[in-house]
């Protein structure tokens, strides 16, 4: 590098940043050419304007569309859900707990155990509320305890350390977790045990066809949100959380055990990991040693979609990611004459983590985070 | 330990703390447990390390009560405090920690016995109770692994009683030994092209594992080697030092032709699967060291590595073979390298751009992103037209050098080709780290605003690691399409990028050494992503301990088996501070000025 000193120091960083804005620029460019090429084929699919684009046009019919839709908001509803433990933990220890997602896969394996072995003993079918909350309550005990011990042994040491080194640590977590999930029981998928008729038949809802699963999922994700809002905002502990969140050492100053508010951090993110891994068990009904890993990518692309630190932010998030996800490609990718559309669902996850970090990189609800932490 | 000699009131280290000793104990009753419900036991008993006396598999037991009492037993000595006697409380200690491994295996043996968790538990099962019961009864086996471990916890505990020439002499002997068994292929594979099987037949056994003979003889000369030489080399270590520095770089640039000249002989020596697993560590080196730029120099956390060794691959792939579905020039390798190199290096800039002003760990998602965004599209129907989707680019041409042909069914070829370019990758790392680049690099990893103060682009800099990364990784995905003859995006899973961190974290971030050393331990010994290493058996194991090994070398050793100094430093500020403000180079002011 040949580069001199009395250079104007902008004219040398500016390409980076016109690149950046010329990216900005064609990302919003697809998605609008999508958007058009779509509302073309939906007023017609013979219209020139889709036909030119994408020869194949043929339009999505409106029960199409809202299944779509509705499929996508479950789904972000279980982000959502994830996506609250990696915000709570970003927000109070600044940094990603990159194993967050296999505590949710703990939940959905532990569910798995427990509702198979009631099933076996007849109760799954005989008291199936009963037994869903028996499954409940044991994969959140489970997964509490995974995040908790995970703080414990990982985590706490390294407080204080260089920023990337828990980072570091959380990958290793992550793997240690799944692969440990491999050796103790085995590889290959497993499944939960069929769910009640009267549960997963169809209903109609606001003009919605919602299969009752999905309707779970959405519910479960409300009380859950409005249950860990009631904690965070109008309890003692809560209070100590946004303190600690706030500034760890004046909060110590201000008679806050700070150990123990980091701990309550982690296990009530790893309760609503624990739901949630509920959720997945009765959406898919099969759980694998990997189950953990896209959706806690993609769930902790959810809170920095919703601004990271930000609970609400977190939970909208998640909806909107599952959404974008689930309709994106059918939405923008179709009508742009792309093959295979639904293979591409993960990379459109990503693509959406991209795309809000260059054009907002605080998220769309503004990041709630204390100065140390945005350095 | 030693600078306070001044000072006369020297304090006694407190006592034994036995609130630890049973902490430990209940840490090693649990992780007994796990390891047998890990199924390692069973999985690996099949290999043995001194033919009847031990296999794989008890070993893996056997270690804990030692390792944990002697960890158990070790104690932080303070400045200006003397190290406590050791007496036979620390033996007794020991037995302890021992016996709290057996009480877990024993109840997990009493629990395999009577209740069946076979349904979740996979390990849950009669070879695992006829394994740990020595194939007799449970009550036998109950009483034998308390004795088991009870004698190893003392052993973990006399670590620190004896006297440490003792101590050395010990771990000496049970690791050479340890090394020795688990060298088997690769040893004897070297010493037949020797000549030698003489010696290999006699320590091994036919089906693997040392005989007891054997164990013994590698025993006697573990002891005698460096009783023989060991004065000697030190004798010449120490005329080396000090020789002036024009002759001592000289005696360096002997030492580095001799081996290497030995490294280019060795593949001739050696057989087809030992060239196999060196070819697979080379390639390992040089992704390694590519990331090394990135991770250790740079200290840019990159997820998405694999993303360049699969555009690397792929390119490669397409522009060589005749069955590339798309575009397909057959171009021969040499000319190939160069479009890939430079489309590689664009790749990197493009993916850098993007991710270069985010945060640290944003950035770290953001490139793992990446690297699965490249995997999918490379998989997906929509750029099958190009790459073959799933069904990947087949029939690719060895590399043509003028005397031969370099392809995956002539490992000897290509390790020596991937040496060639793993000459190149150090040499180009090793000039870049102490270029004016590699300053700023570093720079910007101990702090960026600070280095951006000092005047260094910090943009340029960092997107300079991204595309000499990438450029590394280029070099091994050409190789690697040239000797699998296929490309799949099923090679490109985000694990290796994870493994390739793993190597690059245990090895030592930012020292080109310890990223061989790395790669070597772990890819040699353990085995990549696919491709196995020397334990074969542990196949099934090898992620989970790339798990554990990344989070401990983390907690403990943050800097890596071979530590960069500069790096070290780093991450130790804090006590080099407290170092050197004990022996008094650092006043109060000093201090304050630092901070």
């Amino acid at each position: 590098m040949t580069t001199t000193y009395d250079a104007k120091p902008a004219s040398r960083v500016l390409w980076v940043d016109r690149f950046l804005t010329l990216i900005r620029f064609v990302f919003i460019f697809v998605i609008s050419v999508g958007l058009l090429a779509f509302i073309a084929q939906q007023i017609n699919p013979q219209n020139p304007f889709a036909q030119w684009i994408n020869p194949d046009a043929t339009g999505l019919t409106a029960p199409q569309f809202k299944g779509l839709l509705v499929t996508g908001l479950a789904q972000g509803a279980m982000y959502g859900l994830i996506a609250l433990g990696y915000s709570m933990v970003y927000g109070v220890l600044g940094f990603i707990n990159f194993a967050h997602g296999e505590v949710f896969m703990v939940g959905a394996m532990s569910g798995m155990i427990t509702s198979n072995k009631l099933a076996d003993a007849g109760l799954w079918e005989d008291a199936f509320l009963f037994s869903l909350l028996f499954v409940v309550v044991s994969s959140i005990v489970l997964s509490t305890a995974t995040a908790v011990i995970m703080e414990r042994i990982a985590y706490r040491p390294l407080r204080g350390s260089p920023r990337l080194i828990p980072l570091i640590t959380s990958i290793g977590v992550s793997f240690f977790l799944q692969n440990l999930s491999v050796v103790l029981l085995g590889p290959g998928a497993k499944s939960y045990p069929a769910l009640p008729s009267w549960l997963s038949q169809k209903r109609s809802l606001l003009g919605f066809d919602i299969e009752g699963t999905k309707l779970v999922v959405l519910v479960t994700a409300a009380v859950s949100m409005a249950g860990l809002w009631f904690l965070v905002e109008r309890t003692k502990t809560g209070r100590a959380m946004r303190a600690v969140a706030e500034d760890k050492e004046i909060a110590a100053l201000m008679g806050i055990d700070v150990n123990r508010t980091i701990v309550t951090t982690f296990a009530v993110g790893g309760a609503m990991a624990g739901v949630a891994g509920i959720l997945w068990g009765i959406l898919f009904r099969s759980v694998i040693h990997t189950t953990g890993f896209l959706p806690g990518i993609k769930a902790f692309s959810a809170a920095v979609v919703g601004g990271i630190g930000n609970l609400g932010g977190a939970m909208a998030g998640g909806l909107s990611l599952g959404a974008a996800e689930a309709t994106a490609p059918l939405l923008l990718l179709e009508p742009l004459g792309v093959d295979g559309v639904s293979q591409l669902r993960d990379a459109v996850a990503f693509a959406v983590l991209i795309f809000v970090l260059l054009v907002r990189p605080s998220g769309l609800f503004g990041e709630r985070l204390s100065e140390e932490e945005r350095a | 330990m030693t600078a306070t000699s001044n000072n006369a009131s020297t304090i006694e280290a407190p006592g034994l703390d036995w609130r630890r000793q049973i902490r430990f104990s209940a840490i090693g009753a649990l992780s007994c447990a796990f390891i047998a419900l890990a199924g390692m036991p069973v999985g690996l008993n099949g290999r043995s390390i001194i033919q009847p006396v031990l296999s794989m598999g008890y070993l893996s037991l056997l270690w804990v009560p030692f390792v944990l009492a002697s960890l158990a037993g070790s104690q932080v000595v303070l400045e200006g405090m003397t190290e406590r006697e050791r007496d036979s409380k620390d033996l007794a200690a020991g037995a302890l920690v021992g016996l709290g491994c057996a009480l877990g295996l024993a109840v997990l043996m009493i629990l395999v016995q009577n209740f069946n968790l076979r349904d979740p538990l996979v390990n849950w099962s009669p070879q695992l109770l006829d394994l740990l019961s020595f194939g007799r009864s449970t009550t036998l086996g109950v009483l034998l692994w308390t004795a088991l471990g009870t004698i190893f916890g003392v052993l973990g505990g006399a670590m620190h009683v004896v006297p440490g020439g003792m101590r050395r002499k010990t771990l000496t002997v049970a690791l050479s030994v340890l090394t020795v068994s688990v060298l088997e292929t690769f040893l004897t594979d070297l010493l037949e092209g020797f000549g030698l099987e003489v010696f290999t037949d006699f320590i091994y056994y036919k089906r693997g594992g040392l005989e007891v003979a054997g164990a013994l003889l590698v025993a006697v000369l573990a002891i005698a080697i460096p009783l023989l030489v060991g004065t000697r080399i030190t004798a010449v270590r120490t005329r080396v030092q000090e020789m002036p520095a024009s002759e001592r770089s000289r005696v360096n640039l002997v030492l580095l032709a001799v081996s290497a000249a030995l490294l280019l002989v060795l593949p001739f020596f050696l057989g087809k699967i030992t060239n196999e697993l060196l070819a697979n560590v080379g390639l390992f080196v040089l992704l390694a060291l590519g990331l090394n730029v990135v991770v250790g120099l740079a200290g840019i956390l990159d997820l998405g590595y694999v993303a360049f060794f699969a555009v690397g691959g792929y390119t490669t792939a397409v522009l060589t073979s005749p069955n590339s579905p798309g575009f397909s020039p057959q171009l021969p390798w040499p000319v190939a390298l160069i479009v890939v190199i430079t489309l590689t290096g664009i790749v990197g800039l493009f993916i850098g751009a993007p991710v270069i002003r985010m945060r640290g760990d944003y950035l770290a998602i953001v490139t793992l992103g990446f690297g699965e965004i490249i995997r999918l599209l490379f998989l997906s129907d929509w750029l099958s037209g190009w790459f073959g989707g799933a069904q990947g680019i087949t029939n690719i041409p060895g590399v043509d050098v003028g005397i031969g042909v370099v392809k995956g069914t002539d490992p000897r070829s290509v390790f020596l080709l991937v040496l060639v370019f793993c000459a190149i990758a150090i040499y180009i790392s090793w000039r870049l780290e102490h270029s004016r680049l590699g300053r700023a690099w570093m720079a910007i990893r101990e702090d960026e605003d600070v280095a951006e103060a000092m005047g260094v682009n910090t943009t340029n800099t960092k997107l300079m690691a991204f595309v000499v990364g990438a450029v590394l990784a280029s070099f091994a995905g050409a190789i690697f399409s040239a000797k699998v003859g296929s490309i799949f995006p099923t090679s490109f899973l985000m694990l290796v990028s994870i493994i390739i961190l793993v190597v690059v974290i245990v090895g030592g971030m930012g020292n080109i050494a310890g990223v061989i050393v790395g790669a070597l331990v772990l890819i040699g010994v353990l085995g990549g992503p696919k491709q196995p290493g020397l334990l074969q058996e542990f196949s099934q194991f090898k992620l989970l301990i790339y798990g554990a090994l990344l989070v401990w070398m983390m907690l403990k050793r943050p800097e890596g088996l071979v530590p960069n100094v500069r790096r070290s430093r780093e991450l130790h500020q804090e006590e080099f501070l407290q170092d050197a403000w004990l022996r008094g180079e650092i006043d109060a002011d000093d201090e304050e000025n630092e901070s």
